[in-house]
């Protein structure tokens, strides 16, 4: 596979560099939501779904700025996108599925200032990916999320029948497991060929 | 349409020193955790990216604390988002401007400083309810508590991982660096480390306070 191929971008988002253990991007809802397996699961597919829509929005806009030249205007352009889709999101699914609504909750409303969706509509503008590469990029970028999540949901489970310092309880053990997850996806570093 | 009603507060040393210690954005409130981890390999970007989150943070919440009136309940988020990104892209074209090397270093979490939940978290919970001066001296509390964090760890992180402080060589030339705290993961240990700290210092000083109320009591 070579450095450009939409596979290759695909793999290198969702485990190479993986949005929130390798980037740090999406780290508040990465430590607030994973205490529960089926939240983090509903959260993920949320997640997935606003990113490959702002992406793709985030892709129009873009080829628009720069057609005009105001580039200046990208961020404010971009974060207005995202609100606008998780707006859009959020009344689908009132719509369609009340009980997933619910369950999502506060949660929903809060992936607007997700660092990691912004990022990935940052990051496909600065590496200058194509539509089919920023589609590809943003998909892997939320199943990445996805797993991430997933595993420390299921970690964080495990972790609460445990006996631990009733000092290191809470952020700091939660802290001290993301580090150890963080390290256990160093070891996929060596399929990347280059950096970014 | 008016915004929020005010709770004007007076304005005391508390009012800054809170953001240092009972209310510090990172340790005790755990927001903005992600420029928290990502640019604090080396001090240096920890200090930058400090002092970009305290400008963005004072300035846009001055600009909210006097827009207070003004802005319309329902809508109001998105227009703190606005004001943030705007007062974000400034930042991001000085430091651009000011020092390429650091824009480099720092790569995209200047602009995410927009999604940065402690601006936006101090814009909905204390400017839009605050005057102006209040809110100046809260937001600088809160931007030099956040600077402090993200120095603790940089320097931490920098001196484990690459025997040096602000670029400066520390040790001797058979150092050998942790090379895996200026990688993700020494990140999260770190934070870990602070956070069992300020855990571990505050249990002491709440028995220290219950042991107090005791004594008060049997006296």
């Amino acid at each position: 596979m070579t450095a450009d191929s939409v596979g290759y971008i695909f793999m290198n988002a969702a485990i190479v560099n993986n949005f929130v253990l390798a980037m740090f991007l999406g780290i508040c809802p990465f430590l607030g939501i994973s205490a529960k397996r089926d939240t983090a699961w509903s959260m993920g597919l949320a997640v997935i779904f606003v990113m490959l829509v702002s992406s793709i929005c985030a892709y129009g806009i873009n080829w628009m700025l720069t057609r005009f030249e105001i580039e200046y205007l990208r961020l404010i352009c971009y974060i207005a996108v995202i609100a606008s889709a998780v707006q859009l999101v959020e009344m689908t699914m009132k719509k369609y599925s009340p009980a997933l609504f619910r369950a999502l909750g506060i949660f929903l409303p809060l992936i607007t200032t997700n660092c990691a969706i912004l990022g990935v509509a940052l990051f496909q503008t600065s590496r200058e990916y194509s539509f089919t590469q920023s589609v590809a990029f943003s998909l892997g970028a939320g199943v990445g999320f996805t797993i991430a999540l997933m595993l420390m949901a299921g970690l964080r489970q495990h972790l609460e029948l445990a006996k631990v310092p009733s000092v290191s309880q809470g952020a700091a053990m939660t802290m001290m497991l993301a580090g150890l997850l963080s390290l256990a996806f160093m070891g996929f570093a060596g399929l990347g060929a280059s950096h970014g | 349409m008016s915004g929020l009603p005010d709770t004007t507060e007076k304005i005391t040393l508390d009012t800054f020193l809170r953001g240092l210690w009972e209310e510090n954005p990172v340790f005790v409130m755990l927001l903005g955790m992600c420029p928290v981890l990502a640019v604090t390999n080396s001090a240096i970007n920890a200090l930058a990216m400090g002092l970009a989150s305290t400008f963005v943070l004072v300035a846009s919440n001055s600009l909210v604390s006097l827009m207070r009136h003004f802005i319309p309940k329902q809508v109001r988020i998105a227009t703190y988002i606005i004001i943030i990104a705007t007062f974000v892209t400034m930042v991001d074209y000085a430091i651009q401007a000011i020092s390429l090397d650091l824009y480099n270093a720092l790569g995209a979490f200047i602009q995410l400083i927009v999604v940065n939940c402690m601006i936006l978290g101090r814009a909905e919970a204390y400017a839009s309810k605050q005057p102006l001066g209040a809110t100046i001296i809260n937001g600088l509390g809160i931007g030099a508590g956040f600077t402090l964090a993200l120095l603790s760890l940089g320097t931490v992180r920098e001196i484990l991982g690459s025997g040096s402080l602000f670029g400066v060589a520390l040790f001797g030339e058979n150092f050998q660096p942790w090379v895996v705290m200026v990688l993700p993961p020494g990140g999260f240990f770190v934070l870990g480390a602070w956070l069992l700290i300020f855990a571990w210092v505050g249990q002491h000083r709440q028995q220290r306070m219950d042991q107090q109320e005791v004594a008060q009591h049997d006296s």
